[in-house]
């Protein structure tokens, strides 16, 4: 499980990430809401080891990760799965060498082992014969999917999804939020899924949390927060320029 | 303000130098395992040193031949037109060709190293590859570095062969001296320590200008805007480190190590 404690994370001169406090527990999926810049890709960051946090910690199984050496950090990540908001894909290599890339560096698979599982993993993202070509001639969409058959290529035990959906079409969206579900019961992932895409955060959530200002401000089940009070998170939830929040 | 000014420009500066050295720091670190891949340094080899051949070839072409232009013209009635060759030669193997080779690799190769890391940084490609459990330097720096110090000395003999021929060709063709003369310069002034010594500095000059556009590279931020103020940078460190690396190189070189 991931336990978050009291994370903080400054940036130029903006408090990003103000106290967070948020439990994942083992098997269960978390999905992350708050508007636009309020720093949920900073928080998944920080989760990584790719940002260092000014205060707090992170335990993932007990084992703290913030200050960790590069190379204890480094076998904490390999069980991770990230999926980037933008895809973050090699654009020098292939796709079929972007997702097989994990799996060169840190297994002894051989080619055709390769070869096989990226094959594989890109099915299950929805995209077929499409190993040979670049991530330029690719559309975004298809790129976040080839990111997302790379981050699942070495069978994490965690996956972290910055928005997965965005960008797809809703047939494809619901691809993803089958896949997110089925990584979950099949090989009992432990997830966090940042997005913005209601529909997908009933579909693959077990629990619903809000970010705000630096902070969580609700945690509960996708039903709860539909019959929320709380003004804030249904707001959000709803979609509505009148409320606490203010657009600007 | 003038002292607050200069006083963070500074700190500002000793502050780069330390990073700087880091990094160094960290290819050495990362230098066995980093070389272990070893398809990425010979493709790194081909963009770097293969990819370079006819820039190089052509601007070497005519440094010779200017060179046997300008020798002829300053020897006018003082110095024997047998010496052509030997001041095109050494001229060329102690400077010329190590040097103009690292100032237009350093221009050519550090861009374009710059801009491609500094692409990879604002589209977090470095990040993935540290999300990965990838050293981003073992994976990316290491082989860049490498690959340009192997490929510096050997971009630069082959500046200095084409430089001596261009050279020939303008002594035999335009002022009157024959093969024969020309070669005669070129053995009496032939000395292997003054090919050591370019080939010396072609060795550090990789070194420089390969560092130069992966640090610029790493510290990129800001998009598209920020790629292009990483690759300047990276150019402008890289040839005035070559300048400077030269000046000092050859004071150790032919003050200390091959004085005679
Ligand atoms: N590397 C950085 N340097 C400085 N500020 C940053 C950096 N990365 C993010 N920020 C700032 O931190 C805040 C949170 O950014 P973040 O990318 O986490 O937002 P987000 O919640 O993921 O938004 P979105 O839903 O649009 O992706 C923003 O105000 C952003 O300007
Ligand atoms: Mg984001």
């Amino acid at each position: 499980m991931i336990q978050i404690r009291g994370l903080k994370k400054r940036l130029g001169t903006k408090q990003v990430l103000d106290g967070v406090d948020l439990d994942i527990n083992k098997g269960e999926t978390v999905v992350i809401l708050g508007r636009s810049g309020t720093g949920k890709s900073v928080l998944l960051k920080n989760i990584i080891g790719l940002m260092q946090p000014d205060a707090g910690t992170i335990e993932v199984d007990g084992q703290d990760i913030v200050g960790l050496k590069e190379k204890d950090l480094n076998k904490v990540r390999i069980r991770f799965g990230l999926l980037f908001q933008g895809g973050a894909l090699f654009d020098s290599m292939t796709v079929g060498e972007n997702v097989g890339l994990p799996m060169r560096e840190h297994t002894k698979m051989s080619a055709a082992e390769i070869e096989k599982r990226v094959t594989e993993r890109l099915e299950w993202v929805g995209l077929k014969s499409v190993e040979q070509m670049k991530p330029a001639s690719l559309s975004g969409g298809m790129r976040k999917r080839v990111g997302l058959a790379r981050a699942i290529a070495m069978d994490p035990a965690y996956m972290l999804y910055d928005e997965p959906t965005t960008g797809l079409d809703p047939i494809m969206a619901d691809v993803i939020n089958r896949l997110i579900r089925s990584l979950q019961e099949r090989i009992g992932v432990t997830s966090i899924v940042v997005t913005h895409d209601m529909n997908s955060a009933y579909h693959v959530g077990d629990r619903l949390s809000m970010l705000n200002e630096g902070r969580v401000v609700f945690t509960g089940t996708p039903d709860e927060a539909r019959n929320t009070r709380d003004p804030l998170v249904k707001q959000f939830i709803e979609g509505s320029s009148d409320g606490p929040i203010k657009p600007l | 303000m003038p002292y607050e000014y200069a006083r963070r420009r500074v700190l500002g500066a000793i502050a780069e130098v330390g990073r700087i050295a880091m990094l160094i720091g960290e290819t050495f670190r990362m230098l066995v395992p980093g070389v272990s891949a070893f398809h990425l340094v010979v493709e790194q080899m081909n963009a770097i040193g293969v990819q370079s051949l006819i820039l190089v070839f052509i601007v070497s072409l005519f440094t010779g031949a200017v060179a046997a232009v300008q020798a002829a013209y300053q020897f006018a009635n003082t110095v024997p037109l047998k010496f052509i060759g030997t001041v095109i030669l050494r001229s060329t193997i102690i400077e010329l060709g190590p040097v103009l080779t690292a100032l237009i690799v350093g221009g050519r190769v550090g861009a374009s190293i710059a801009a491609e890391l500094g692409t990879m940084r604002v589209t977090e490609q470095v990040d993935a590859l540290e999300a990965m459990a990838i050293n981003p330097v073992r994976y990316l720096v290491v082989p860049r570095v490498v690959a340009a110090i192997i490929m510096l000395p050997v971009l630069s003999m082959i500046a200095n062969a084409v430089a001596i021929f261009g050279g020939y060709v303008v002594a035999v063709s335009s002022i009157g001296v024959s093969t024969h003369t020309y070669v005669l310069g070129l053995k009496q002034g032939f000395y292997m320590k003054d090919l050591y010594s370019g080939l010396i500095k072609a060795f550090f000059f990789g070194g420089f200008i390969s560092w130069m556009g992966c640090y610029y590279g790493f510290r990129t931020e800001g998009g598209a805007e920020g790629v292009g103020v990483a690759t300047t940078r990276a150019v402008v460190a890289s040839c005035v480190l070559v300048l400077i690396g030269d000046y000092v190189l050859a004071n150790v070189l032919f003050r200390f190590i091959f004085a005679s």
